[in-house]
């Protein structure tokens, strides 16, 4: 039964009303954002997926050809391979690290918080930055060999590594400290009075209770790794090229998303249309991928 | 406090919406000319705003980065306030020309001085015509050419020129320079090499072949790679004789045109348009030469520099009556104005108009005096490049290869990518 005279109670008329009629005055721009930004732009795209176009005002409609080609593009399929190599071992690593880095802090050491704020500061610089600082560091010692990043693809795929590590372990850190620290103290406390050694704390009582931060770790290093962009394009650029028998070449360190970009700008009007058609494959991978990620790690996930 | 929070936050909403309102009026038109020459920017700005004090109209000059001129295209193209003016070379014709005014009697197009930059598409439109015209090849300081014993006047082939290279290269500790600068293969260099050089291979299977090439007007869909051995060559002899070892090319970082200025180097790979920033970094007018890329091809005692250009002026066939009449206006006022003919033609170097200024620009009038030498002329068929950024950073690749381990292999690969790669590419754009 509602309480009609409590006047102060959460779900009382006199509260819910005025936030009722209100509701869609604070919900508005972040509604119209998100149709303006996402909602419109992806539709747009996904219909642009199937024409030819130059500019994305002018175009003509030629049907599931866009995709029969970006599925038959040779590049695309390398990309596909390079990219998910890149996201399983970005994956693994940085969330190794940050967990160790995180657990580290929150043993109470000293100066544990300039070494946070210090972990953390990478992520702060953007990627094309990022990119060419490291691009200098990595030159700086190969140089010393007269030898470059751009001319060895193993060298580039381990440098994207090195570089994305460097730029987010500090963030996952942060999200993996805030779950440490909410790992209730009587469970910790009770585990030890029962004689729990440190590896199994960590394992029986401390992963399963940070599983949120896990899970939202893994998400975020997951699609970041597929969608990585800026760091590729400035450290690597795609290079080294191998050169195929007819002239062209497949660029043996180009992510996903920077085969669509060349895709898009590199070749003739047709291609606009590929890229779209790329870019929506993209998509739907990344957003499958993460769906399928979440809904697994969730399950691992305990009631405090 | 909270009332001033408010009244903060109304402002800031007023003002956002103000800010979306206040598009510029557009009644009597405007110009927007979307710069494919970094260089020219500040320059271009200068005259856009001598106008707009003159006439009052609106003169807007965006410049593309070096390298991105077809992405920046493509998005401004898309918004309501496109630009009226853009660059449409020979090789943008399949994609940009539905969007370009045909020019054909209008005002500019009878102003030009020679028909020879016109570029016109297969229903014969005049889709774009030259508004300057330029050349490169292989500039040379002559001071320290004289400080090593050589002048300027001994090289009239390969051999010769090899033989000054090497020379100063054998005595490059005691003069303190080296004999070309350095040849960095990142983006704001390599053009240098797989555009500019890689001209003297396709010039002379045009010269061999001109049907092939339409006798100028196109490019042909396969190549026979009958000179790539010349192009090596010449560039082998760069790289040899430079300031940076061959294998640290890749990573690039290097300023050429710093290099040259400071003496480090006696030549430098470019064109007329470095002309004046060389005269502003101290250099003598009377120190500096263009010589043509010499690369031991038979009868290349007769040979110039390469002449030509990849800027042309398109305008837009979809803005609105009043900003192409505008546009029309303004660039008629460019090339007649004594004043900002004289602006432009500095920056730009020559303008094929009949009232634009003169050029005092030094390489282009070597450029002439070889042609009134009898000297044949080095057309720019490296504008046929098809598709061409995909075309040439995949040379890029494959000269970095080349560099890091010049292997015949390697060179191979080289020889893959700018030949083979030309057919791929070509039948790709037209197929």
């Amino acid at each position: 039964m509602r309480i009609k005279h409590d006047s102060t109670a959460v779900n009382s008329d006199m509260i819910r009303r005025p936030i009722q009629r209100w509701a869609p005055f604070f919900i508005f721009p972040m509604v119209a954002a998100f149709i303006i930004g996402f909602i419109w732009p992806f539709l747009h795209g996904l219909f642009l997926s199937f024409c030819k176009f130059q500019t994305t005002s002018k175009w003509e409609w030629v049907g599931i050809n866009n995709y029969v080609k970006a599925l038959n593009d040779e590049s695309f399929v390398y990309s596909f391979g390079f990219t998910a190599a890149f996201a399983i071992v970005s994956l693994v690593l940085i969330n190794v690290f940050a967990f160790a880095v995180a657990y580290a802090l929150t043993q109470k050491i000293k100066g544990s918080n300039i070494f946070r704020t210090v972990f953390f500061m990478p992520n702060l610089i953007g990627g094309i930055v990022l990119g060419y600082i490291w691009s200098m560091i990595f030159d700086g010692f190969l140089g010393y060999y007269q030898t470059s990043i751009l001319t060895n693809t193993t060298w580039g795929f381990w440098g994207l590594i090195i570089l994305t590590c460097w730029q987010q372990i500090g963030y996952m850190m942060i999200i993996y400290i805030a779950g440490l620290q909410a790992v209730p103290e009587d469970m910790l406390e009770a585990a030890k009075i029962d004689g729990a050694n440190g590896w199994q704390t960590l394992f029986k009582v401390t992963i399963p209770n940070v599983m949120p931060s896990i899970t939202i770790c893994t998400f975020l290093s997951l699609t970041n790794g597929f969608k990585l962009f800026d760091q590729n394009l400035a450290l690597t650029g795609g290079l080294p090229y191998s050169i195929n028998p007819d002239g062209t070449s497949v660029h043996t360190t180009e992510m996903l998303a920077l085969n669509i970009y060349n895709t898009f700008y590199g070749e003739n009007t047709a291609s606009r249309g590929v890229a779209q058609a790329k870019a929506v494959l993209f998509f739907i991978l990344v957003a499958t991928l993460a769906i399928a990620q979440l809904t697994a790690t969730r399950k691992k996930e305990v009631q405090q | 406090m909270k009332k001033l929070l408010a009244v903060l936050m109304a402002l800031v909403m007023v003002l956002g919406l103000a800010a979306c309102g206040s598009e510029p009026s557009a009644e009597g038109g405007s110009v927007y000319w979307l710069n494919f020459k970094p260089e020219s920017d500040e320059a271009l700005k200068e005259i856009a705003a001598i106008y707009t004090e003159k006439t009052g109209v609106e003169v807007k000059i965006e410049t593309a980065a070096s390298g991105t001129y077809s992405e920046t295209l493509t998005a401004e193209m898309d918004k309501s306030n496109a630009p009226t003016i853009f660059v449409v070379s020979p090789n943008g014709v399949p994609t940009w020309g539905d969007y370009c005014l045909d020019l054909t009697d209008t005002a500019i197009a009878k102003e030009l001085s020679t028909d020879a930059y016109n570029v016109y598409d297969e229903d014969g439109k005049l889709v774009s015509i030259g508004y300057c015209y330029e050349c490169y090849g292989i500039i040379v300081n002559n001071a320290l050419l004289k400080e090593a014993g050589h002048d300027v006047s001994e090289i009239t082939n390969f051999e010769t020129l090899k033989a000054v290279a090497e020379d100063i290269t054998a005595r490059s500790e005691e003069l303190g320079f080296a004999a070309f600068t350095s040849a960095g293969m990142d983006g704001s260099s390599s053009w240098r090499f797989t555009g500019h050089l890689i001209n003297l291979e396709y010039v002379h299977e045009y010269r061999d072949d001109p049907e092939a090439w339409g006798n100028g007007a196109y490019g042909p869909a396969t190549l026979t790679g009958a000179y790539m051995d010349n192009y090596k060559a010449l560039y082998d002899l760069m790289v040899e004789n430079s300031t940076v070892d061959r294998k640290e090319l890749a990573n690039g970082g290097f300023d050429a045109a710093a290099e040259f200025a400071n003496g480090e180097a006696a030549f430098y790979c470019n064109g007329n348009w470095e002309y004046q920033g060389l005269l502003d970094k101290g250099m003598n007018a009377e120190d500096l030469y263009m010589i043509p890329y010499y690369s031991g091809v038979e009868g290349e005692e007769k040979a110039g520099l390469n002449c030509g250009t990849e800027n042309y002026w398109a305008i837009n066939g979809e803005a609105s009556e009043a900003d192409i009449q505008a546009t029309m206006d303004f660039l008629v006022w460019l090339v007649t104005d004594a004043e900002a003919s004289e602006k432009a033609v500095t920056t730009f170097g020559v303008m094929p108009y009949k009232s634009a200024a003169e050029s005092t620009n030094r390489f282009l009038a070597q450029a002439n005096a070889y042609l009134a030498d009898g000297c044949y002329n080095f057309a720019w068929v490296t504008n046929y490049q098809p598709n061409v950024d995909a075309y040439r950073a995949t040379a890029v690749s494959a000269m970095n290869d080349y560099n890091a381990d010049p292997s015949d292999a390697n060179w191979e690969k080289v020889v893959t990518a700018y030949i083979d790669g030309w057919a791929t590419q070509y039948a790709a754009v037209n197929g």
